[in-house]
């Protein structure tokens, strides 16, 4: 009998080492012969710790699992969810980078092959370096770490670049609230980013990359170091990979706890070993990043999704998706919500359809009020704006961006001008101090709210200029993009930017 | 409690900086490598990580006191990090956040009398789908509620 726990953090978080302690010392008790399998989670983070029974007639499903449930789930007196694909928010899903994530054992690199693992590596060491190139422009992938950049276009740059070394770096400091895509897929299949970044090495000319991950992330530290390991011992990183005479090997650098340098030349300052501020643009990091090379800098989630673009081809990546937003986002689905999670799916449905159908609302059962999308420096979506198509173009076109795909839900209990006001707080304690608009301007941003808290309504029309400063002049998005969260604040919900100064009235 | 810091040797300091200098750009990883061995950052590394490096202690210093992860001292015998970030705001990370400080007398960054239990803010820990979210030490919470706050404390000795 085989038994699947998942050793998502998600999943530890909400107690599932015990479970899986309580399962060893229950089937001993019992004289069951089992397997315990520490997976990674499907992503339904509701119904964690979510634990497979495979009794040789496939897996089935129950959740949430706690302790105290151990002796009747062994017993076979536990209630179950049957399989796990026939769960109607897993059914939805169009799983392309996620689609081993829960299913396999992360660090088994056989069962990672088993499930098409290594194949897209594999057709991409018959090809050429601009043939690979062609593919990922092809396959019309941009950065999904929230600029959508179109990713072979990056990849191009580096290339034609001259240079006796270059370098693959993947952001794997994945920072903004509501995200943790990144996260799930280092702890759930670490293979496929490691697989990812040798194609790109490989495409560019690059034998040497580097995983920047953030130091909140100690779980996915250990799971990643460990997979580089095996990788490198079965032959996947190296010298000679998978013996094709083309050398790739890897790191995992850990960061130190500063959001900015999720910003992709404060991530290269701070793995040059400096303060992590950021940098002018030109010259790009394509041509001058790490140690003044030429630099592909790649999220966890672009690289991730390169093998199953070699696996089934370009086209087959293309035909998802809506206008220039092409292939599937791993939308994650968090904060005040009943049904939270990770959901894999072609871009273009709408932010209402995620947030009431497939999350059913939020976890307080009042009403929705606001949601943020795209992290921190994301815009408040009020509910008039729920038929906004998820995807780039289309969000921009409502003053908001979808960054790295996660959405916030907040019920009406929120205080927008709070929300407000910690926008610029956390600009003011992450700002590197490098622009000025961004180091003061967030600084005078907190104390301006307060003076609208206070009933000052002549305040508003200075932060409104405020804001403008901001995106006109700050070096990059941390300050540029704060306004996001601010304007779209003050714009939709100014009932509650005006309630303290009708009070004083 | 506010203890002395012994002050370590510096040929101990020495041998964890030359376990990295093989890296490229090892400045955090050397770093990282002096807080999990001494507990935080001694004075006295900084004039030798400089030299290692060929860098300035002024350099070195700028770059540890960049980032929040880096102490000048110990923290308390746990660390309990506190996510503040919009994702637990919305399930009442604030308020249970703010209740945790007043029972504790702390502010952030604060220890407890007794030297047991550090309180951190943290700006997400990935756990946004089972918010509020902690982290105490190296273990991860989530769905955090006064009772489970109580018996963390509890059991971290505060």
């Amino acid at each position: 009998m085989k038994i699947y726990v998942p050793l998502d953090s998600a999943a530890k978080a909400l107690g599932a080492d015990e479970v899986a302690e309580a399962i060893k010392v229950e089937a001993d008790k019992r004289g069951l012969d089992i397997t315990l399998i520490r997976n990674g989670t499907h992503g339904m983070v509701w119904l964690e710790p979510l634990v497979e029974i495979d009794n040789g007639a496939g897996r089935q499903a129950f959740g949430p699992v706690s302790v105290e449930d151990v002796p009747a789930l062994l017993d076979g007196k536990m209630a179950g969810l049957g399989k796990v694909a026939d769960i109607p928010f897993f059914a939805r899903q169009t799983r392309l980078t996620f689609a081993r994530c829960g299913i396999i054992d992360p660090l088994d690199l056989a069962d990672y092959e088993a499930h098409g693992g290594l194949a897209g590596l594999r057709s991409a060491l018959a090809m050429s370096g601009p043939e690979i190139i062609k593919e990922v422009t092809d396959s019309g992938l941009r950065g999904r770490g929230g600029a959508g950049f179109p990713t072979g276009i990056k990849w191009n740059t580096v290339m034609e670049a001259e240079a006796d070394q270059k370098y693959i770096v993947c952001n794997a400091d994945e920072g903004d609230s509501g995200t943790f895509a990144d996260r799930m897929i280092m702890e759930g299949d670490p293979f496929t980013l490691i697989e990812g970044m040798a194609i790109a090495g490989i495409g560019v000319g690059a034998t040497k990359g580097y995983v920047y991950l953030r130091s909140e992330y100690p779980d996915a530290i250990r799971v990643m170091r460990s997979a580089v390991k095996v990788a490198q011992q079965k032959g996947l990183l190296g010298a000679d990979v998978l013996g094709s005479g083309k050398a790739f090997d890897m790191e995992i650098r850990v960061g130190a706890g500063a959001y900015v340098c999720g910003e992709e030349t404060s991530l290269l300052n701070s793995m040059e070993g400096k303060r992590g501020e950021v940098r002018f643009k030109p010259p790009l990091p394509a041509l001058e990043g790490f140690m003044g090379r030429p630099t592909v800098v790649n999220n966890v989630i672009s690289l991730a999704t390169v093998p199953v673009i070699f696996e089934k081809g370009a086209a087959h990546y293309a035909d998802f998706g809506l206008g220039r937003s092409r292939g599937t986002m791993p939308i994650q689905i968090a904060g005040n919500v009943k049904h939270g999670g990770l959901f894999e799916t072609a871009f273009g449905m709408p932010l209402g359809e995620l947030v009431n159908d497939v999350a059913g609302g939020t976890a307080s059962g009042n009403p929705v009020r606001a949601v943020q999308v795209g992290g921190p420096l994301g815009a408040y979506m009020p509910v008039s704006k729920f038929d906004t198509p998820f995807a780039y173009e289309e969000f921009d076109g409502q003053g908001g961006l979808i960054g790295h795909a996660g959405i916030v839900v907040f019920d009406d209990s929120v205080d927008m001008l709070q929300m407000a006001r910690f926008a610029m707080e956390f600009c003011s304690v992450e700002s590197c101090g490098k622009c000025t608009p961004c180091r003061i301007g967030s600084v005078r941003g907190v104390e301006t709210i307060d003076r609208i808290a206070r009933g000052d309504a002549a305040a508003i029309p200075l932060l409104t200029d405020l804001c403008d400063t901001m995106t006109d002049g700050s070096l990059c998005a941390l300050g540029g993009l704060t306004p996001y969260p601010v304007m779209s604040a003050l714009t939709h919900f100014p009932e509650d930017f005006a309630t303290a100064k009708e009070a004083a009235e | 409690m506010q203890t002395q810091t012994p002050a370590i040797p510096d040929t101990e300091i020495q041998a964890v900086i030359d376990k990295d200098l093989h890296l490229e750009a090892p400045l955090l990883p050397i770093l990282h490598g002096l807080q999990a061995t001494f507990g935080h950052i001694p004075d006295n590394a900084i004039p030798l990580v400089g030299a290692a490096l060929n860098i300035t202690k002024a350099e070195v210093h700028g770059v540890m006191s960049f980032y929040h992860d880096f102490r000048k001292v110990p923290a308390g015998r746990h660390v309990l990090r506190i996510c503040r970030a919009e994702a637990c705001q919305s399930m009442g990370g604030k308020a249970l956040a703010d209740e945790t400080l007043k029972l504790l007398g702390l502010d952030w960054h604060g220890t407890t009398a007794n030297g047991a239990v550090t309180i951190e803010p943290v700006y997400c820990l990935g756990l946004c789908a089972c918010a509020p979210a902690a982290m105490v030490d190296d273990k991860v919470i989530g769905r955090l509620d006064k009772s489970r706050m109580d018996k963390i404390l509890q059991e971290a000795g505060a």
